[in-house]
Order: C-alpha cells, then sequence, then structure tokens
C-alpha cells in the first residue's frame, strides 16, 4: 500500500494505514493469540445462543475437567496425537503453497491401511507387537502417500487445481472405507471390524497400570512420540536441508525457483506425498491406540483442523506440537459438552481472525488526529 | 430403469449445482476466487428451512437464504478485497465458519415436521412436445425454471453487456479497469456478494425443493465443492456451467437409480445383491469431478485459455500487479 492513506474526513481523527518495514518478533504470536480469544468470544455468544446462561463460566469448568487431572490432560493428549501429524502434514503442503486439504481423507486411507495388515491378514494374529506395529506404521505412511500422489501427479502433470481434487479424495476415501466396513470386515452385520487382536494395539499407559498404579486409567498411548519426532524430522527437512530449501523457494517465489534449476513438478509429487504419509500415520495411530478396529467415526475432522493449526502456527513445525494441545483440548470440550458443532464454528472464526489479522502485520494502523 | 424420469430428476438436482456455479463464475470473473460455496450453501440451505419451518412461507426462506449467504459471502470480501489476505485460506474458513455456523442455528431442524416447499410447475405448451417436454417441462420445481432462465442471462450479461465488461475488466486487468474510471473494490464486492446470493438460492433449492429438509452437512454432501471444480471445467462461462451441471445431476440421479433393479443389461445387477457394492457407485461423482477438471485443465493448456488473469490476486492501487 505505497503512500496510501485511507482517511474518514468527517471524523475528528483519521485512521492512516502505512506498510511495515520490520515486524516486531512479539507481534506474530500476539495476533495469533488474539485470534484464539476472538475465537473464543464467538463461541461463547454461540453458546448463549444455544441455551449456555454463563459460557465463559462454562469454558472454565471445562478447562478444569480438561487440565485439572492427569486423566483429563491424558484425554487431551491423545486428541492432540492425530492433530500434530495432520498439522504437520498440511504445514508441509502449505511450505510449498500446495493447499492439501486432503488430509482428512489421507487419514482414512492411513487408517485402512493399517488395518488391512491386521484384517486381511497380513500378518497373522499372533505375531507379536515390535512386529505388527512398525508394519502397521509403514502401511499407514504408504497408504497416506499413495492418497497424496495421485493430486500431486495431476497438479504436476496437468496443472489440476490440488484443492478440489484433494477434497474430492476424501469423500471417496470415506467411501472405500465404508465398503470395508459395512461389507468385507464387517463383523456380525455391525458397520465396524472386527477387534484387533491384543499385538496390534499400541500399547498405553493404563496397560502398565500394574506395574506402575498412577498410570490407572490413562488413555495415552504410544503415538504421542510419533508427531514430535515426525516435527523434529520436519523441521530439519524444511529449515536445515537443501530439499526443504527448495520447497520454501518454489513456495515462496516459483519463478526464482525454476530459474534456480528446482524440479517444481517433482517436488510437487514429492510435498504431497510426504504430507499424505504424515496424515496416513495419523490415521494408523488412531486405529492402533484408540479404536483398535477400523470403523466409519474414527475423525471429527481432523483433516480440517489440521489445516488451521498449520496456519496458526505459521507452518513451523514445533509450534505445531503447542497449537495441537490446545485444538485437542477444543476438540475435547466440544465432545464433552455435546456441542461439536460449536468447536466447529470457534475453529472458523479462529482462522478468519487469523488471516484478516495479517493485515496488521503487513501494515500499521494509527489513529491521528486532523 | 425410466430415463425419463431419471433424466427429469437429473435436471431438477443439476439445477442446485447449476446456480452455485454460476455464482462462482461471476465472482472468480471479478478475480475473487471464493472455496466457501460449501459453507455458504449450507447457511442458505439452514436458513431457508429454519424459516420456512417458524414462518411456513418458502419464498420467505428463499430470501433470507439469498441474504444470509450473501452477508457471508461479504465476510469473504472484506478479507480478501480491503484486507488483501490470502483468498484459498480464507474461502476455507468461510467454509468452516458456514458449516459450524449452520450447525448451530440449525440443531433440531432435522427433526422439524413437513414444510411447504416451492412449488412445482408443468410449463402448459411447452410440456406437450414429446420426450423433451417430460423431460425439461413437467412437474419441475419454479427454481428448476429460473435456472433456465439464469444461464443465458448470466452469459449474455457477462459477455454482451457494458457491466459485463466492466466485470471482465477487473477480473483481467484491475490496474487498466481502475484507469478507466471502473471502481475495482466497488465491482469486486458486488459479484463476491452476487456468487453469495447465487449460493445461498442453491442451498434454498436443495432445502426447499429437490431433496427437502435439514440433514446437517449432509444437506449439500460436497456439492458446494464440486460446484467450485465445475467452475474451472467451464472455463468460467456460464452456458458451459450449465451443461456441466446438468450432466452433474443426471449422473447423480443414474448413481441412485442403479440400485433398484434387479437386472442391469441382463446380468444380475451386482449393486441391488451386494448393497454394500453402492459405496462405489457414491465415489463416482467425486470421481468424476478429478476426471472433468483433468479434462478442463489439459484443454485449457492446450488452447491456452485460462482464468481470470488476476484471479486470487488482490489489487492495490499503485502497486505493480498483473
Amino acid at each position: 500500500m505505497t503512500n496510501a492513506e485511507r482517511s474518514h474526513s468527517s471524523l475528528p481523527f483519521k485512521i492512516q494505514i502505512e506498510p511495515r518495514l520490520d515486524i516486531p518478533r512479539w507481534l506474530p504470536a500476539a495476533v495469533s493469540v488474539g485470534a484464539v480469544i476472538l475465537g473464543l468470544i464467538f463461541g461463547a455468544f454461540a453458546l448463549r445462543l444455544a441455551g449456555e446462561a454463563h459460557p465463559f463460566r462454562a469454558y472454565a469448568s471445562i478447562a478444569k475437567v480438561l487440565f485439572g487431572s492427569w486423566g483429563g490432560v491424558s484425554d487431551v493428549l491423545v486428541q492432540a496425537t492425530p492433530l500434530i501429524l495432520v498439522g504437520l502434514a498440511c504445514s508441509v503442503a502449505f511450505s510449498m503453497k500446495l493447499w492439501n486439504i486432503g488430509a482428512e481423507g489421507q487419514f482414512f486411507i492411513g487408517a485402512f491401511a493399517a488395518s488391512a495388515i491386521v484384517l486381511t491378514p497380513v500378518l497373522p494374529a499372533e505375531a507379536p507387537g515390535w512386529i505388527f506395529i512398525p508394519v502397521m506404521m509403514v502401511a499407514g505412511l504408504i497408504g497416506g502417500a499413495l492418497w497424496g500422489f495421485l493430486p500431486g501427479y495431476l497438479k504436476a502433470k496437468f496443472n489440476v487445481n490440488e484443492i478440489i481434487t484433494t477434497l474430492m479424495m476424501n469423500y471417496i476415501a470415506i467411501e472405500w472405507n465404508n465398503f470395508f466396513i459395512f461389507g468385507v470386515w464387517s463383523e456380525g452385520g455391525f458397520q465396524m471390524s472386527p477387534r484387533f487382536p491384543k499385538t496390534a494395539w499400541l500399547p498405553r499407559l493404563a496397560d502398565y497400570a500394574r506395574e506402575v498404579p498412577e498410570f490407572g486409567g490413562l488413555t495415552l498411548h504410544l503415538g504421542l512420540i510419533f508427531g514430535p519426532i515426525a516435527a523434529v524430522i520436519v523441521w530439519f527437512i524444511l529449515y536445515r536441508s537443501k530439499w526443504g530449501y527448495e520447497i520454501r523457494l518454489a513456495g515462496d517465489n516459483p519463478k526464482a525457483a525454476r530459474y534456480a534449476g528446482v524440479n517444481i513438478a517433482r517436488n510437487t509429487v514429492l510435498v504431497m506425498m510426504l504430507s499424505g504419509a504424515l496424515a496416513g500415520l495419523a490415521g494408523m495411530a488412531q486405529i492402533g491406540g484408540v479404536v483398535r478396529r477400523l470403523q466409519g467415526a474414527i475423525s471429527p475432522g481432523y483433516g480440517f483442523t489440521g489445516i488451521i493449526i498449520a496456519w496458526l502456527s505459521k507452518l513451523n513445525p514445533l509450534v505445531v506440537i503447542v497449537v495441537s494441545v490446545f485444538f485437542g483440548a477444543l476438540l475435547l470440550a466440544g465432545r464433552e459438552m455435546g456441542r461439536s458443532d460449536i468447536s466447529m464454528l470457534i475453529q472458523g472464526i479462529i482462522l478468519f481472525a487469523l488471516i484478516a489479522s495479517e493485515f496488521l502485520l503487513r501494515n500499521r494502523v494509527r489513529i491521528v488526529r486532523v | 430403469m425410466n430415463w425419463t424420469i431419471i433424466l427429469q430428476a437429473g435436471i431438477a438436482s443439476g439445477t442446485v449445482l447449476l446456480f452455485a456455479t454460476i455464482g462462482e463464475v461471476f465472482a472468480e470473473r471479478s478475480g475473487i476466487l471464493n472455496l466457501g460455496l460449501e459453507g455458504m450453501m449450507l447457511i442458505g440451505a439452514m436458513s431457508a428451512f429454519s424459516v420456512a419451518v417458524n414462518y411456513d412461507n418458502p419464498w420467505l426462506g428463499l430470501l433470507v437464504a439469498m441474504i444470509t449467504a450473501g452477508l457471508l459471502s461479504l465476510v469473504h470480501g472484506y478479507v480478501c478485497i480491503h484486507l488483501q489476505a490470502d483468498q484459498v485460506v480464507s474461502g476455507l474458513s468461510l467454509t468452516f465458519l458456514g458449516t459450524g455456523l449452520s450447525l448451530v442455528f440449525g440443531e433440531g431442524l432435522s427433526k422439524a415436521g413437513a414444510v411447504s416447499l416451492l412449488p412445482q410447475l408443468t410449463i402448459p405448451l411447452l410440456s406437450s412436445i414429446p420426450f423433451l417436454g417430460q423431460v425439461l417441462f413437467t412437474n419441475q420445481s419454479i427454481m428448476v425454471y429460473v435456472g433456465y432462465l439464469l444461464a443465458p442471462a448470466a452469459w449474455y450479461y457477462i459477455n454482451r453487456t457494458r457491466p459485463g465488461m466492466h466485470l471482465r475488466a477487473v477480473g483481467e486487468y484491475p490496474a487498466a479497469a481502475d484507469t478507466m474510471g471502473v471502481n475495482v473494490y466497488r465491482t469486486r464486492y458486488l459479484y463476491t456478494f452476487v456468487g453469495g446470493v447465487l449460493a445461498g438460492l442453491s442451498g434454498a433449492t436443495i432445502s426447499l425443493a429437490i431433496s427437502p429438509g435439514w440433514f446437517s452437512h449432509m444437506t449439500t454432501s460436497g456439492q458446494g465443492w464440486i460446484a467450485v471444480g465445475l467452475t474451472i471445467f467451464a472455463q468460467w462461462d456460464p452456458l458451459r456451467a450449465a451443461a456441466g451441471s446438468y450432466a452433474f445431476g443426471a449422473l447423480r440421479r443414474l448413481i441412485l437409480d442403479l440400485q433398484a433393479p434387479t437386472t442391469l443389461l441382463f446380468w444380475n445387477n451386482p449393486f441391488y445383491y451386494n448393497p454394500y457394492w453402492g459405496f462405489f457407485l457414491k465415489m463416482i461423482p467425486y470421481a468424476f469431478t478429478i476426471v472433468v477438471l483433468v479434462i478442463g485443465s489439459r484443454e485449457a493448456l492446450r488452447k491456452r485459455l485460462g482464468a481470470p488473469a488476476a484471479l486470487g490476486l488482490p489489487y492495490v492501487r499503485g502497486e505493480r500487479g498483473v
């Protein structure tokens, strides 16, 4: 906005907008926190409309439930487990300005592929856990990567808009899973597969309650460590490797990247596959650690929440971990109160407030007397 | 299977896509990419049904749907036009916002009883044309006829009128349009709003005419996104948008009907005997959207056709743009 000033002449002051030359370090974080607060305020309005007399008191009491006991914290972290991975999946793709909004579908296919190892069965039910779990992880990664490959390939080869292809593949993934849940693997006509054998479960803290009594009832499972490990790897790829540099360059300035000899088509496919693989691993973690069978309702829209997490973290893989814990709490709070619609609304408002406030990052707004 | 009935119902279900797609054509022609169609359609469907339930007046519902979805699109407009935010992310958040709002306010609507719907009409003379009269002009919802009129009208407006030329100029080369005295911001707000209004109309067409009722987020079941895809396939042309929409509507309808008969082309119908094979049928519209996009994109590459040049780019006076 060079030299541009917008003024309202009839008022005793005017609002002057000028571009910022440098952004203070604290500002992006402050803006993100502001967006979250705004989202919660609007959520309170919605709760009020829905008949909750004291919405902020409801927030406080739900926060006490979620963070006031180890059981609550453990449940929040269980929600955060898939969110970290899908948040990373979105961050990787968005770094190259590839709008992968198909993390949801890649999550479902990852869950499907991991289930196929158990239910086909690829491995016999007696196989020990240390074989089962790595094989299921690899299956989840490959499943998700394949689901990311097609949109990436179509984008690279025919310049097909990846937003719509990834989104359409979400619906296809859900129907694909339904075919197996309702048909092939249906247990006695119910819309779910049989329960996995114990060896295919990701160990939970509660499993060790006999040795450590404090762990009794804690649902936290091994999948939680996938996220932070993946975050460090993704951070390293993006900010410390040549490939990551190419990805970010292609995202910021594709023309410059092309002149610098970056193979955009190849990177498009690879980044979409990496993104899909991370989301697929999230699906595997959810299946192995929480649901322990394949069924329809395995995700309350994790893949979509991942988009917001990535954006709120400014695509920084390490920040994704922290933000995911907050969104884990938000999703859980919505579920506990039976109002997942309101947590969805809050997510929408947070994202809107966030992108609207980017204007404040780029420009300085001053109120000056005339 | 009765082809007349399939096509008749296909035209009706295609009308939903038609409104949304033409609305998106208007918005994108002005340079504003609005990925929030799904959210706006849901808001439209919810508010139309809600008003129809509470005031027993479908016309009022239709009007309110157009207003609410239009207002929602203006949020996107402000964020993209004045605040120059990323249009992709803003559109996505519009989908979240619209979905969240309609789920919150639509709570309990799914249990609503019978509601008076938009009327169905048979056009006296035209309906007696053999076959076509039966498909196009017999017992169709009034919205279907609105659709017949809208597509050519939109084409004429965009390609043959002065405001239509301004619209195209703003989407192709906003700096030049600005120099010529066209108010770029106002034009973009206007057509973003038009896109929202038509998305609301599309949502209301679902909940008050084509498949009446409120089924929370399943009311639209991804049709907003299919419409975004159709816009690209249509190369931003309302007539191609209409053709694509009706073809999709017929396809959706055909898929429903494929599961009913016991024999299909002289063989036992697998979709009848193994009902869960029907899930593959349900994938078809989504898979077909991808196919259609590939065709559209290849054609665009070959003929060097393309999106409006300034699509997705904010306009700032005095800065170098496209």
